[in-house]
């Protein structure tokens, strides 16, 4: 592949993608007459509440947790498909609030692109498949000959393990599965080095799951791509990533090294999640009810969002919001935590 | 279940359901039987499209035209209900056979608060009075696990939550006792967290009241957590059906094994997950012979032309011709 030799390598310990105080909030009000009538006032809905969080070149983070929390509202966030309300996303050391312009953004968008959960809805269906995965390339100038683009096209769909002839047909043509490939293909068509995927196996059965999981490891040893994956599937999540964050009501209130995060979870709503998984192995693990369900972000619980469904919730939990402190190879926001009040789970 | 004299629960037979169309008829499912005792749950699995929402929406009489049952019977407690009349069927429906469908909204009327309807689906199928219908609603929510179900009973369904709502419609199915609950993915569009408290109500339900629960789900984890045994449905026939243990830990058959080797899990990290190549053939495109013959690792001359039938395997049946015992002897089919 030419296009190869254009990627700079980042620089080494600079990570590719970091995310400082990234906050987004939304206003849900109702309308203002409404209000106005009502005596109500208005209502912000702090999707994405002031996360941290770095990616390392070549390796995968991934963020869980249950819906509503904001795990889509980030990717949305990173890829600038929303700007922040607060804090920002640096991308290979660039801020990319900086980049204003369209000309200014056009490199840095190139770079990064975005694979979603629906294979159904994300490819257009008047379209040939050569034309959908072409698009990038057609819309980044990166190859201008109308024959290589053709070659290129099916260079893609063998690399997703497609037969180049699959071009001549459209997306109705294809299983869920086949879909979600040619979403890879494009997304994969202007070379980036950073990929946004949202849940990209929630809709497919677990056999055609593993056939995209097993796709998506090979192409990152390949191409050396650095991920972000979002998921509610927590086994998929330990099977992909090398590091993992739990979002919890907008906050990120804990991320560690996979391994670290699902044998040693330090976090109670990480060991709530990990606690409320169906025993697939029938191990017959003893495990705690899961109680009490995600409040309306709209009006979060005071001070840790977690304090209602936390058996280790205090006055301090009820009032102060818990800062991100290291601990295990990542961080964890928990006062129980850092006060050293809560039992070691010794899992693993 | 074999000791037992009393006839399962649910028995049934050669279910075959069709489609007819322009260019033919469509058979979406084929010759399933099984049967599930009193105070058993029945896991059903397979990929989307098996055929399980119609195996299950067939046993209640709810399967949509132009779909129709064109072959088999089905019993309940020994008596044939699959060609019961329209309005016979229904109170069966009402009072013998309790339903959840995966999305609770569509099961729950947003104009009527959750406490009449509950209310109104008692009284239709018992002779209780008004009070003693509404008392009966406030311990099932409570049952269910709605905290102060008293204050609950009079809210509307858009004031509870996803999960919530779908511990009323598991009440709803609850009223009038059924002996048989067919639950088609319950817990799909649930959170984890919220996914375990339904299993756990499932679970306690059919041990408090001996009711037997038909669970549609392409979840292996929910099964293994709530099913008793498991059948396993493969382009809209039975694959495998045995006990839990056995399909999940020690699958028979190469398409079950196939699906557990490509479910990712925690309790050991692989490199690469198994993986099934291909997709489930369309209904217009199943092959001849065994229906997995196009993706199976272990295919033989035979699977292209017969058809493997359910055979004894262990504690499992298979229709798989790697366990056909009359290979051997005569070559011949069983
Ligand atoms: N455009 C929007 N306007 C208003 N509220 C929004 C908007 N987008 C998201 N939200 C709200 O922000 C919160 C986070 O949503 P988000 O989609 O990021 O959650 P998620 O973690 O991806 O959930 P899921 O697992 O269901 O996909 C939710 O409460 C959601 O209702
Ligand atoms: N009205 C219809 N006309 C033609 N085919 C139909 C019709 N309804 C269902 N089918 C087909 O019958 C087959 C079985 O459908 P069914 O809904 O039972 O699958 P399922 O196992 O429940 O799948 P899922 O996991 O996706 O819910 C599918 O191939 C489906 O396309
Ligand atoms: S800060 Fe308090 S309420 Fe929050 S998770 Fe820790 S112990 Fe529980
Ligand atoms: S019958 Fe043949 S093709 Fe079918 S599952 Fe068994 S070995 Fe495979
Ligand atoms: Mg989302
Ligand atoms: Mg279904």
């Amino acid at each position: 592949m030419a296009e190869a030799v254009q990627r700079r390598p980042s620089h080494d310990g600079v990570p590719l993608l970091r995310a400082r105080g990234l906050a987004k909030y939304f206003d849900v009000s109702p309308p203002f007459v409404t209000r106005a009538l009502q005596g109500a006032g208005r209502s912000i809905l702090r999707a994405v509440d002031g996360i941290d969080f770095e990616i390392e070149t070549g390796k995968t983070f991934s963020l869980v947790g249950e819906s509503g929390c904001g795990k889509s509202t980030v990717a949305r966030l990173i890829v600038g498909l929303y700007e922040p309300t607060k804090g920002h996303v640096e991308f290979d050391g660039q801020d990319m609030a900086g980049l204003t312009t369209r000309k200014a953004m056009e490199p840095v968008r190139r770079r990064m692109q975005m694979i979603f959960q629906d294979p159904f809805a994300s490819l257009n269906p008047r379209w040939r498949v050569a034309d959908i995965v072409a698009e990038p390339i057609r819309t980044h100038r990166i190859i201008e000959d109308g024959r290589e683009v053709l070659h290129r096209v099916g260079e893609l769909l063998e690399l997703v393990r497609l037969s180049p002839r699959d071009g001549e047909k459209f997306p109705h043509e294809f299983s869920g599965g086949q879909r979600q490939r040619i979403s890879i293909a494009r997304a994969l068509a202007s070379n980036p080095e950073f990929l946004v995927c949202d849940e990209p196996t929630s809709a497919l059965d677990v056999s055609v799951q593993a056939q995209i999981l097993n796709l998506m490891k090979d192409l990152q040893r390949e191409l050396s791509l650095t991920y972000l994956f979002i998921s509610h599937d927590l086994a998929v999540v330990y099977h992909i990533s090398d590091y993992v964050g739990v979002m919890y009501l907008g906050r990120l209130v804990e991320w560690a090294p996979a391994e670290a995060l699902f044998h040693n979870p330090q976090h109670p709503y990480t060991r709530m999640l990990l606690d409320a998984i169906p025993d697939l192995d029938m191990s017959g693990r003893p495990r705690q009810a899961v109680a009490g369900e995600v409040p309306s972000p709209i009006h979060p619980p005071s001070g840790c969002h977690f304090h209602p469904r936390c058996p280790f919730a205090n006055d301090r939990c009820r009032s102060e919001v818990p800062k991100s402190l290291p601990r295990t190879g990542g961080q964890v926001a928990c006062h129980a935590v850092e006060e050293n009040r809560i039992p070691e789970t010794g899992k693993a | 279940m074999a000791a037992s004299t009393q006839p399962p629960l649910l028995e049934v037979k050669n279910l075959r359901i069709e489609f007819p169309t322009r260019r033919g008829t469509l058979v979406a499912v084929d010759d399933v039987s099984f049967d599930i005792a009193e105070g058993e749950v029945l896991g059903v699995v397979g990929e989307s499209g098996a055929g399980k929402s119609l195996t299950g929406a067939s046993i209640i009489g709810l399967l949509e035209p132009p779909g129709r049952i064109a072959g088999g019977e089905v019993y309940l407690a020994g008596r044939r209900i699959d060609n019961l009349p329209y309005e016979k069927m229904r109170q069966v429906r009402g009072r013998e056979i309790g339903m959840v469908f995966q999305d609770p909204l569509t099961s729950l009327n947003p104009l009527y608060s959750v406490g009449s309807q509950l209310v109104e689906t008692i009284r239709t199928h018992t002779d209780m009075s008004e009070s003693a219908a509404q008392q009966r609603a406030i311990d099932l929510l409570g049952e269910v696990g709605i905290p102060s179900p008293k204050i609950r009973i009079n809210q509307y369904p858009h004031q509870f939550s996803g999960g919530m709502r779908q511990r009323v419609v598991i009440a709803l199915a609850l009223c009038v006792n059924p002996k048989l609950i067919i639950a088609d993915e319950p817990t799909t569009a649930l959170d984890v967290s919220i996914q375990a408290q339904i299993i756990d109500l499932l679970k306690r339900l059919c041990r408090d009241h001996g009711a037997a629960v038909m669970l549609i789900t392409h979840d292996m984890g929910v099964i293994a957590e709530t099913a008793n045994r498991v059948a396993v449905m493969y382009a809209g026939r039975l694959a495998e059906i045995g006990p839990v243990g056995q399909v999940i830990k020690n699958a028979k058959h190469p398409y079950t094994h196939g699906l557990m080797g490509s479910i990712p899990k925690l309790a050991h990290a692989t490199e690469r997950l198994v993986q099934i190549e291909g997709t489930m053939p369309r209904l217009t495109e199943i092959p001849n012979g065994c229906a997995f013959n196009p993706r199976c690792p272990k295919v033989f001359a035979r699977c292209m032309v017969e058809r493997p039938d359910l055979t004894p395997v262990d504690s499992s049946q298979i229709s798989c011709w790697l366990y056909d015992k009359t290979m051997e002897r005569t070559g011949s089919h069983g």
